[in-house]
């Protein structure tokens, strides 16, 4: 297969995946700016501001924020993320050039799921919204995160499960991984496992977002049925085998793809080998031990370490 | 006499490239004019460059390198021995028909200012060239930094400043214009009397003159080639008698040094001229 | 059965009733069909046939942002057909055509025979925009230039064919000769079942077989073919996939190959491949920034070079273009004979030269009744139909003349063949062209018969480029009506 098509169809699923995140975590934003006040230590205004601002650092869109923005307001922040066409890492840029990258390898695409992705490009420019009031957040929100599962849906059951095939899901698990992580990241401090107390509503309300943004509070309870714990729930985004979206999940995912690659060319470089030890490492981790390491350290290396995978990615199949 | 030539060329690019290539005009041949001692093209250390002929005649090394790096280096050394014709350019083995000197490049096109500045020609064919190469010397000052690569004979007219290229390119448009074929060579000059304008690189044009052939005229110092011009390769333009044409993947801007010597050869200086092979070989 | 209610425009060769009135052999099942078909069934089939080309996705332009004009060619459910004696003498002609051009083009690179003979000025040639002095000396593989011809051919009478003009780049079209005869197939396979065919299918085969046929000899293992093309935002991208897929071979982007050591590889996930024949569907200033514009990014760096060192075969090979251009059309049957000492079997249309003075004079007193082209020009932009302008444009025209008179050459408007075509008002005659494709190999020469028709669909209109409303229509071409079917029911 061609690099160039191979590479498409890589960042395709990366940024299909990645408006997916944006819209979780917008959601996830959104609810945790409703609760009341005070029950926050630090008042409305400010939970507010923490709330907007830790998606635009979650999201690696800080930066580019602030760059034309003063106030991360809810307004001016919901609109950068989501509707932006001058934020390259909007969901609507996101779909945008998923859709671009797809048009350019139609032939190595299944006609459904083309088609589907073409129509979901027609569907949000059709809407030429430039804001969104409350309610009609969570409905966008929502059409977002219906698409994109489209999306992987219609690529798990229409195409042949050859070469492109991989490179769309390992665009999928190498940008998720990163996700997790950074979500993990931006909300560290409220896992830290201090007191292992049961958390009180603030913690409690916390937690159940930041396992609401990985649509995991069901399967949390159905795997763990225990109180809801700092650790617990480190464990379970971390390590858990089970959870799709958990690091170790991702991986698990990137390594077997990129094996089946290599047996496929008979050819193995860089990109394997730093995609097993990583994965590896979290297979045989112990959550006592990330913390004894530090929690922060661990999850901004392990975004390091991702990436390399990414670039090793490319170096040995995309350009 | 005898020119010895050290050029070294280096590009230093601030990201590393997956791949670069580039094309390499940097071959003497031999004619009336010149006979070659010894000549060594490397690139990144390497000897064994594929080489060919393009379509003017040139011998075209090629560099191609398909690694990560950060830059390519490109050396040329050699000795030529020469002797003066007066610019006249004889025993080279021409491949390609006259006629086709007379297209028009997007570098060489004339406007109306250049075809005011060709006039009309003269009866005698060599006077109307050698009167063209002084009109052209005139009308574009000698400066460096007011042009670049890219430049046409338009605008450098235009601008009436430029460097050898430039006055190069607009001789031709003007010759071509008055129906004489014209071609853009690149080469060296050693100079041993200072005073004169010069780079060791040097660019000029030659003219098909009708009953002597193909002469050199070297508007920038509206001479014609002596014993102390070496000439390498030609072409309708530039772009296509270019020492070193590149291209690279990646992104970045790249650094371009370049170290020219040109020296005649003195009697004593001889055997360490021999010595060139044996100090590339390392 | 009534008489055909088709009524032939005065004048005008039509392809299916003689000059006698009388329906010609070949059309006789066509002419049954028409008559006895329902209209309201024709029109059905018409619109499914859209349908399906919109499905398909055959496209003219491109999907733009916001689902922009998408257009596709329309296609006529009438078919032209050619009898098998008249295909024949076609095909002789044009298999002489195209092996002319290709002699001509292999002798101006190299020794300039046909110059130094006076057949040809000089200037005309070596001055030439399309001439490529890069390609001087080159000797490309089997002696090929042009592999892919496209010859536009009008018809004006029984046994009368003019060459308009010669494609020798990179002539398009192809891929809907091809569909046009899978949607004949599809629509009406009792009317296919009725006439002798000859098969078209097999094209995709015959152009891989003639890319693999001039594989460098440098290449010593099966030599790997691909299409290269400018990208998505081209017209013809549509062809390009097309016959990439059908050919099951890569369709590669400039940015795809590289060359390394003066030979071309493309990067694949397996890591470099090397290519020995590219099908090159760009323009030739844009294959190689090094040689030609530097600024463009759709070629690929070294290419000429690897070209020159005999490593890679282009197809067509680049400076083809000046077998094409208009003012050496004139002089394609002085080839023939020059080179194969032949007379030409396909007619030219007479040209005149605007700028030959006595051509000049002729073309300004007679712009009215003269066809008045840019000799750079294509795609029937910018010309002047002397018969259907007013007379402003032609003044305005013959101020553009008189600027640059070597810009432009003029023929005598040709009465264009007509064909029965299906439009809103009936079955009404239209004018058609055809363009078949000739594709030389190193073992020489072949044609799938038939090839392109396009048909002006606005009543008299002469003018059949799809960029001015033309249309397209299946080329029948019917086998000879040999032994081999009568033996079979014996």
């Amino acid at each position: 297969m061609l690099s160039r098509t191979a590479a498409n169809l890589y960042w395709l699923a990366r940024y299909m995946e990645r408006a997916e995140n944006l819209a979780r975590m917008l959601d996830v934003a959104e609810r945790t700016s409703l609760m009341p006040g005070g029950a926050l230590a630090d008042g409305v205004s400010d939970s507010d501001y923490n709330e907007w601002h830790s998606v635009l650092t979650a999201s690696g869109n800080a930066t580019g924020f602030f760059a034309s923005h003063d106030e991360p307001t809810r307004e001016q922040v919901i609109h950068y993320l989501a509707l932006d066409k001058s934020n390259p890492s909007s969901i609507r840029s996101c779909i945008e050039t998923a859709r671009n990258n797809a048009r350019a390898v139609r032939t190595a695409l299944t006609a459904d799921l083309w088609e589907s992705l073409n129509q979901t490009w027609l569907d949000l420019i059709a809407t030429k919204r430039e804001e969104f009031r409350r309610g009609e957040l969570q409905t966008f929100l929502d059409w977002v995160k219906e698409r994109t599962l489209l999306f992987s849906g219609g690529a798990t059951s229409t195409l042949l499960r050859g070469e492109g095939y991989r490179f769309l899901r390992l665009g999928t698990f190498v940008e998720r991984a990163d996700s997790s992580a950074r979500i993990l990241d931006v909300k560290y401090h409220i896992l830290l496992p201090d007191d292992q107390h049961v958390g009180g509503a603030v913690d409690y309300y916390q937690w159940t977002a930041l396992l609401r943004s990985f649509s995991a509070s069901r399967s949390f309870y159905h795997s763990y049925r225990s109180a809801l714990t700092a650790g617990n729930i480190a464990e379970f985004m971390i390590l858990s085998q089970e959870m799709p979206r958990s690091l170790t999940a991702c991986l698990a995912e990137t390594h077997g793809l990129l094996e089946h690659l290599a047996d496929l060319h008979g050819r193995h470089l860089e990109c394997h080998r730093l995609a097993g030890q990583l994965y590896s490492k979290l297979r045989y981790a112990r959550i006592d031990d990330i913390f004894e390491q530090g929690l922060h350290e661990f999850l901004t290396g392990f975004i390091a370490q991702n990436t390399r995978v990414s670039d090793e990615i490319a170096v040995a199949y995309l350009s | 006499m005898d020119i010895r030539i050290d050029h070294k060329t280096t590009y230093g690019f601030d990201t590393a490239s997956m791949h670069s290539i580039q094309t390499l005009r940097v071959t003497p041949q031999a004619f009336a004019g010149q006979r070659i001692g010894r000549w060594m093209v490397t690139g990144n250390g390497r000897r064994d460059l594929p080489e060919i002929e393009d379509a003017f005649g040139n011998v075209i090394h090629t560099l191609t390198t398909s690694e990560p790096h950060e830059g390519v280096t490109v050396m040329v050394s050699g000795v030529v021995s020469t002797i003066d014709t007066s610019g006249v350019v004889k025993g080279l083995t021409e491949t390609m028909p006259a006629a086709v000197y007379l297209r028009d490049t997007n570098l060489t096109k004339p406007d109306d200012a250049i075809r005011d500045l060709a006039g009309t020609a003269l009866k005698d064919p060599l006077e109307t060239a050698h009167q063209l190469m002084s009109a052209v010397r005139t009308a574009v000052n000698y400066r460096t930094g007011a042009t670049d690569i890219a430049t046409s004979a338009i605008q450098a007219l235009a601008a009436g400043e430029g460097v050898c290229q430039d006055h190069a390119h607009v001789m031709i448009a003007c010759a071509r214009v008055l129906g004489m074929p014209a071609r853009y060579i690149s080469g060296y000059l050693a100079s041993a009397d200072g005073g004169q304008v010069h780079e060791a690189s040097h660019a000029w044009a030659e003219l098909r003159v009708e009953g002597l052939g193909w002469v050199g005229f070297d508007a920038a110092n509206n001479v014609c080639p002596t014993d102390c011009y070496v000439r390498v390769a030609h072409g309708l333009d530039y772009q296509g008698a270019a020492p070193v044409i590149g291209m690279r993947r990646g992104i970045g801007t790249d650094i371009l040094t370049v170290n020219v010597e040109v020296a005649p050869v003195a009697q004593q200086d001889q055997a360490l001229a021999g010595d060139l092979d044996k100090a590339y070989e390392e | 059965m009534g008489a055909s209610p088709y009524q032939p425009i005065n004048g005008c060769f039509d392809e299916m009733v003689g000059r006698d009135g009388a329906v010609r052999d070949a059309y006789q099942a066509v002419d049954r069909w028409l008559v006895e078909t329902d209209p309201a069934l024709l029109e059905q089939r018409r619109r499914e046939a859209e349908v399906l080309f919109m499905r398909i996705g055959i496209t003219f332009a491109v999907y733009g942002e916001g689902g922009d004009p998408e257009r596709i060619i329309p296609f006529d459910i009438v078919p032209r057909v050619i009898d098998a004696t008249e295909w024949e003498r076609l095909a002789r002609g044009l298999e002489q055509r195209v092996k002319a051009l290709n002699l001509f083009l292999c002798d101006i690179y190299a020794d300039r025979e046909i110059l130094r003979a006076g057949v040809i000025d000089e200037a005309l040639v070596l001055r030439n925009p399309a001439y490529l002095p890069e390609m001087n000396g080159f000797r490309p593989s089997g002696g090929v230039f042009t592999h892919i011809a496209g010859i536009d051919m009008v018809r004006v009478g029984d046994d009368e064919f003019y060459v308009l003009e010669d494609n020798a780049r990179t002539p398009s079209g192809v891929s809907y000769m091809l569909e046009d005869r899978e949607m004949m197939m599809r629509l009406f396979p009792d009317l296919m079942a009725a006439h002798d065919i000859a098969p078209v299918e097999h094209y995709p085969s015959e152009l891989l077989g003639t890319l693999r046929s001039v594989a460098p000899k440098t290449s010593d293992r099966d030599p790997t073919v691909v299409v290269l093309t400018p990208g998505i935002y081209n017209s013809a991208y549509y062809e390009h996939t097309y016959l990439a897929d059908r050919m099951g071979v890569e369709l590669v982007e400039g940015q795809d190959l590289f060359v390394e050591e003066n030979r071309v590889y493309m990067r694949t996930t397996r890591g470099p491949e090397r290519v020995d024949v590219i099908y090159k569907r760009i323009d030739d200033p844009f294959i190689d920034p090094l040689v030609f514009n530097p600024n463009s990014a759709l070629g690929v760096p070294g290419l000429m070079t690897a070209l020159r060192a005999g490593n890679v075969t282009l197809a067509n090979a680049p400076g083809a273009g000046v077998a094409d251009d208009k003012s050496v059309y004139v002089h394609v049957p002085d080839m023939i004979k020059f080179y194969l000492g032949e007379e030409s079997i396909l007619k030219n249309v007479p040209t005149y030269r605007c700028g030959e003075a006595d051509d000049y004079k002729y073309v300004m007193d007679n712009l009215g009744e003269l066809v008045v082209k840019e000799v750079r020009g294509s795609g029937g932009y910018g010309m002047l139909v002397g018969p259907h302008s007013t007379k402003t444009e032609q003044e305005e025209y013959a101020e553009r003349i008189m600027a640059t008179p070597d810009e432009f050459i003029a023929q005598p408007t040709l009465a264009l063949s007509t064909s029965p075509t299906f439009v809103d008002s009936g079955v009404a005659p239209r004018h058609v062209d055809l363009r078949p494709f000739v594709l030389t190999g190193a073992n020489g020469v072949s044609i799938v018969p038939g090839g392109l028709t396009r048909v002006a669909l606005r009543e008299g209109s002469l003018v059949v480029n799809s960029s001015q409303g033309g249309g397209t229509k299946d080329t029948w071409v019917l086998v000879p009506p040999t032994g081999g079917k009568e033996a079979a029911s014996c």
